[in-house]
């Protein structure tokens, strides 16, 4: 009651969608060709380390972390190296990429051995060499946010919030050992002595089986989440799990970090891919994706080799349904995802899912005047107030959206959700955001 | 999969909530007081409401014809403008002043600041309070209901020389006494209020606030709960706390703004009726919130995830 004074951020109930969760992951057959894009994380891109013709193997490296915030890329199939290229991203930005030929062999590259972890920097090498970074959607190198110090909470993301996608169910399921060994060495190593799973209600054979086995790991817990979209954005999961709130701002001026309050945030599968890497040595060269929607044949979990393009996943998954007009190609999940304009687009490292919609389902409702219901503002998990950074946008009143923080937005698209006049509240942020941000830069207000 | 693909900003989906749908829940919500009205009123309560909502929308309709704008009567927001107002007068009203009512309500109240979304008050509310101070007489002219018993629960318990303890609270509960068509009937209220905050389409919080803080300021002055009670079950408090005050265009959208609301029109609701010189308050009480909305929503803002006040600056700096 109290708390909802002072910001009531419900979110948005969302349908779950969640009919993939209950089958077992299906391996892909190894595509005919591959795509890999040099940046497929935040920061700066790779620089590639092959050249055309060059034969691969499945973990060779093939581009090398440009810088301290950036990633090791690595092969993700056995074959020859066709070309090395400029290409055009499916959110707009132009990248070097490696297309890659496959032999269909997938023969692994013998350099490929568990690494060997015995402190901090150590850990610190294996991860980057893992090529490693945020697997819930954004894509943040991990060994960047691991160097952080004064961190005393470990918190696995395991909510899942966006319907449709059930990726992270089925790492629960089927990988929880590599999981546990993940999080075991990251708290040593890292010297991190608390550890929250955080999962959400709506998984309870999750919940029990991650009860079961953590019950005799010291400082590590399981924390059930309330079923509201979205649960797994990183401030509120913060909040949720620990009652801390990250700042606004950080100590160098900077956004606000979870490390601002002494946590760390890992996805599940990021957890997950490390434990495996440290067991096996392969890097990060597969990804779990749910394909899902209403024009998709067979809608599963599918596990693919990254790189692969959309149009290769679509067929292995049975296709379109023949009477039904696709309409929209989603990379993500319905609410946080892009658009594809097409196909022929490759499957990155931090994808989690692609949706096929019928021009039925693509189609939105128009937009009606604003009733000024006031559903955006009790919806905003970050307790901003839309409807009022909207007219200050519309008068581009810097101070208005200052004092209405609109550099906290996190574009989980819930006001957009809930809006019964159907209007683009979301889209208008981000347009605010970027304005109040650039104005920002230029000023140095 | 070559033909061509729709590409737009996420999110990609939308819930089922359209403007229309909640105009739809505030009808439904609307329908007990209609037929209580009948019933007490007799059956010329319905002709009532049927002109002033047939007027409303009519007037709507002509207004965007003649301005050549999109014609918005599908989103259903006339119609409860309509029915609002309706229930808003006495059963003897002459149709024409109805009529002169809903113009006020849609033409210059609504769509002269802009139609739907940007009206600074509730329509039918200043219609009603317009048709009150130019047709005094007729808008007070309650007739007594078929059903009343005796001359007592004929008047509107509001009135000065009643006795409230004489005032039956069955009597009260069920509408059987002098008053506007839609608000003497606390029960079928109750029920649309019910079915409002049921189906989500408004929040408990200003019909709460309103009645809880005019019952506690008013039991407070007359030293006497009971009263109190009788006096938040009278006039126009109940009806204009759920269906008027919580007209989401003119009302504030965070929970704390709509605290300072709620509580703000029951203060100045027991004032007017204590202190001034109306036995009703009510619909000057929502006047003046609906102004004062913009305020409420500027001092009850947020406080957004993370927020921190910044440190003062120290005196004697640079400027």
């Amino acid at each position: 009651m109290f708390k909802s004074l002072k910001r009531s951020a419900k979110g948005a109930g969302v349908p779950h969608e969640k009919a993939t969760a209950g089958m077992a992951t299906v391996q892909m057959p190894v595509p005919e060709h591959v795509i890999i894009p040099m940046s497929m994380h935040i920061g700066a891109p790779a620089e590639p380390v092959v050249k055309k013709g060059d034969t691969v193997m499945v973990g060779t490296l093939i581009g090398k972390a440009g810088g301290f915030v950036s990633a090791n890329v690595y092969s993700s199939v056995s074959g020859v190296v066709q070309d090395v290229a400029p290409m055009r991203m499916v959110h707009g930005p132009m990248t070097t990429a490696i297309a890659i030929k496959s032999d269909g062999k997938q023969t692994v590259d013998p350099a490929c051995v568990p690494p060997a972890v015995t402190d901090k920097d150590s850990l610190m090498k294996a991860v980057q060499d893992c090529g490693l970074v945020g697997l819930g959607g954004a894509g943040f190198p991990t060994h960047v946010k691991l160097a952080a110090k004064t961190i005393d909470t470990l918190l696995i993301n395991a909510a899942e919030c966006e319907p449709y996608l059930s990726t992270d169910t089925r790492e629960m399921l089927e990988c929880s050992d590599t999981i546990l060994s993940g999080i075991e060495t990251v708290m040593k190593y890292c010297e991190i002595p608390n550890c929250i799973i955080g999962i959400e209600r709506n998984k309870p054979e999750c919940i029990d089986l991650m009860c079961s086995l953590v019950r005799n790991m010291k400082g590590v817990s399981v924390k059930p989440l309330p079923m509201r979209y979205p649960q797994g954005a990183e401030k509120t999961l913060v909040e949720t799990c620990t009652g801390r709130e990250v700042p606004q701002v950080g100590p160098q001026g900077k956004p606000g970090l979870p490390a601002d309050c002494g946590c760390v945030i890992m996805n599940v599968t990021s957890i997950s891919t490390l434990g495996k890497f440290l067991k096996t040595g392969i890097p990060l060269t597969t990804k779990r994706l749910t394909v899902e929607g209403d024009a998709i044949v067979k809608p599963q979990n599918i596990e693919v080799p990254i790189g692969t393009l959309y149009r290769d996943v679509i067929a292995a998954c049975g296709g379109i349904k023949p009477d039904v007009e696709l309409g929209k190609i989603i990379f993500g999940g319905p609410m946080m995802g892009g658009a594809a304009p097409s196909a022929d687009y490759p499957v990155l490292k931090q994808n989690n899912g692609l949706l096929l919609f019928s021009k039925k389902m693509a189609v939105l409702p128009e937009a009606q005047p604003c009733i000024r219901c006031g559903r955006c503002i009790s919806a905003c998990p970050m307790g901003l107030e839309p409807v009022v950074i909207a007219e200050q946008f519309n008068n581009k009143d810097f101070d208005g959206l200052k004092a209405r923080c609109i550099d906290l937005c996190v574009a989980c698209g819930s006001c957009t959700y809930v809006c019964p006049a159907k209007r683009p509240v979301s889209q208008t942020m981000a347009l605010a955001k970027a304005w109040y941000l650039g104005e920002v830069r230029k000023g140095g207000k | 999969m070559e033909e061509r693909l729709l590409v737009t900003a996420s999110p990609h989906i939308r819930d089922n909530s359209t403007t229309r749908g909640l105009m739809g829940n505030v009808l439904i919500a609307m329908i007990p007081c209609v037929v209580a009205s009948a019933l007490i009123f007799g059956a010329r309560a319905l002709l009532v409401v049927g002109v002033t909502t047939a007027a409303c929308v009519g007037f709507e309709y002509l207004y965007c014809l003649l301005l050549k704008k999109e014609n918005p009567v599908g989103d259903l927001s006339a119609c409860v403008t309509g029915i609002i107002l309706g229930l808003n007068m006495p059963v003897g009203m002459p149709l024409w002043i109805a009529v002169v009512g809903a113009f006020v309500a849609i033409v210059i109240t609504k769509q002269l600041f802009g139609g739907l979304g940007f009206n600074f008050a509730n329509p039918a509310l200043v219609g009603r309070i317009v048709l009150f101070l130019g047709f005094t007489g007729r808008m007070t002219a309650y007739v007594y209901p078929d059903m009343a018993v005796d001359a007592l629960a004929s008047a509107t318990p509001l009135t000065s020389t009643v006795n409230r303890y004489n005032v039956s609270f069955l009597d009260m509960l069920l509408g059987i006494h002098g008053g506007m068509l839609g608000e003497t009937c606390v029960l079928a209220i109750l029920l649309g209020f019910a079915y409002l905050v049921a189906t989500k389409t408004i929040e408990i919080t200003i019909p709460a606030a309103i009645v809880g803080s005019c019952w506690l300021f008013t039991a407070l002055y007359v030293q006497d709960p009971y009263i109190a009670l009788i006096e938040c079950m009278s006039g126009g408090l109940l009806f204009g706390a759920v269906f008027m005050a919580t007209d989401y265009v003119t009302s504030p959208f965070t929970t704390k703004g709509k605290l300072f609301y709620g509580v703000f029109i029951g203060l100045v609701t027991f004032l007017i009726r204590h202190f001034g010189s109306m036995n009703e308050g009510m619909s000057y009480a929502i006047l003046l919130g609906n102004l004062m909305t913009p305020w409420f929503n500027a001092w009850g803002h947020q406080v957004a995830l993370g927020f921190r006040k910044p440190a003062k600056a120290k005196k004697g700096g640079a400027a």
